[in-house]
């Protein structure tokens, strides 16, 4: 089904969502990857302050390419999720809500959404210049010295993603 | 001997860095129709022009087809009537490469030690691979190498008892393996024979051949389209969605090898199969 859905995702619309289920989200969302996942990783397990606000947060797991003059971001689609699978448990008790990726997760990953009434959707991997075109802001927010993995905040107009584990235990990779 | 001053190859690995991330070879790109046209699911058909329409904004506004502009991997054939002067040439690649990446606004995913790993700001250093041959000419290829499906390569080394059947199972677990993972529809290269790091390469360098070129041993043509039909009956689809395309086409090197051996090697690529070649 398509639907449209305004950024944060709640746990109330989060239980809306069906594995399968077509988007179109606007609103707020974070970008991180591999080094930024490790460093806050690391601050919760020291219990120290975060750069981010998780509660109700998305987190789009992408590392774009430079923007040319004139352009709010560069190239960018999304990277393959599993390599978050060790912090996204922690992460997704924390508060965070929605995941955006592409590929398999592993069965905790899973558990935790269901725990947590969260979500896991892909965007289209390899269509990075078409995504770039639904960012309409771009600003870093930490983490400045990872260069392409620095934290940021976007603001998207109607950016395509599919969802594939939804809180039920649904999985659009085994239907 | 005729003489080549490597600040030519310099200039021409830059532009080729650039011209691989923001277009995709005809033969790519007939691939994609042909796949569309094949896939049944409707999302499958929905993810396929989604791609076309990619390239068409990637090819327009210079913006990557993929925000992973690789790690770039080149390909060098020196004729051996050719004296190269002027800075050494691994030096002037790489030069190219940093004035690629950085001119033209392409993602620097290089760390310069696989475990401190701190990014070297300009995608340097780049894979580079010799080979002298006959002539006086220098060919260089330039393929940059995204790592989601890189990440999914595999190399098995098989007993030669399991014999073709064996080099077919290796291959189909490396694609279901690989799945929503490597950006399907992907492309396979594939390398058998040779020894272990010969496998790997023949696999990176089967990626680099036009889709339109069939290999001229009749076993490796046949094994090319079987293997191909079977990949497309797994089901993983465009974007690993399900539906009918899963790979766009399978590339077979091979080589001799030793008695007690078998090896293959599977380098999958997603559907941004970049590469640019040039002859100097």
């Amino acid at each position: 089904m398509e639907k449209h859905i305004e950024l944060p995702i709640t746990s109330e619309v989060a239980s809306s969502l069906s594995a399968g289920d077509y988007l179109y989200l606007t609103g707020e969302m974070y970008v991180a990857r591999d080094a930024a996942h490790k460093r806050i990783y690391d601050l919760i397990e020291k219990g120290e302050a975060l750069p981010i606000d998780l509660k109700d947060s998305c987190i789009y797991y992408m590392g774009p390419s430079p923007a040319r003059e004139g352009q709010v971001i560069g190239s960018a689609g999304p990277t393959t999720a599993s390599r978050m699978d060790k912090y996204a448990p922690t992460f997704l008790d924390k508060g965070q809500k929605c995941m955006i990726g592409k590929g398999k997760r592993s069965q905790e990953v899973k558990d935790a959404i269901v725990r947590n009434h969260a979500v896991y959707l892909a965007s289209v991997g390899g269509a990075g210049a078409l995504l770039s075109k639904c960012i309409t802001s771009s600003e870093i927010v930490a983490y400045e010295d990872l260069g392409a993995e620095a934290i940021r905040k976007i603001t998207v107009k109607d950016f395509p993603a599919i969802v594939i584990c939804d809180d039920k235990g649904g999985n659009l990779y085994d239907l | 001997m005729r003489v080549i001053n490597t600040s030519e190859i310099t200039d021409a690995v830059a532009k080729m860095c650039q011209d691989a991330n923001f277009y995709l070879s005809d033969d790519m790109k007939n691939a994609f129709e042909k796949g569309k046209a094949m896939e049944e699911s409707d999302l499958g058909k929905k993810i396929f022009s989604q791609l076309t329409e990619n390239l068409k904004i990637a090819g327009e506004d210079m913006i990557p087809i993929c925000q992973d502009t690789g790690m770039a991997v080149v390909f060098v054939e020196i004729g051996q009537e050719v004296s190269l002067q002027g800075a050494n040439i691994t030096d002037a690649i790489n030069e190219g490469v940093r004035i690629g990446y950085t001119e033209g606004y392409l993602r620097k995913s290089v760390v310069g030690d696989p475990i401190e790993r701190v990014n070297t700001k300009d995608n340097t250093p780049a894979v580079i691979h010799y080979d002298i041959v006959p002539g006086d000419k220098v060919k260089i290829t330039v393929a940059p190498k995204g790592f989601g499906s890189e990440n999914m390569s595999r190399v098995f080394m098989l007993k030669p008892a399991d014999g073709i059947e064996g080099v077919k199972d290796a291959i189909l677990t490396a694609v279901k393996d690989a799945g929503p993972n490597a950006c399907p529809p992907m492309v396979i290269g594939v390398g058998i024979g040779g020894t272990f790091e010969k496998s790997a390469l023949m696999a990176k360098k089967a990626l680099t051949r036009n889709l339109n070129d069939k290999p001229t041993i009749e076993w490796v043509a046949k094994l090319e389209e079987e293997i191909l039909d079977k990949i497309n009956s797994l089901g993983i689809g465009p974007g690993g969605l399900g539906g009918k395309v899963t790979a766009l086409a399978v590339n077979i090197n091979t080589y001799a090898t030793h008695i007690a051996g078998l090896p293959v090697a599977i380098n999958i690529c997603c559907h941004v199969n970049r590469h640019v070649s040039i002859i100097l």
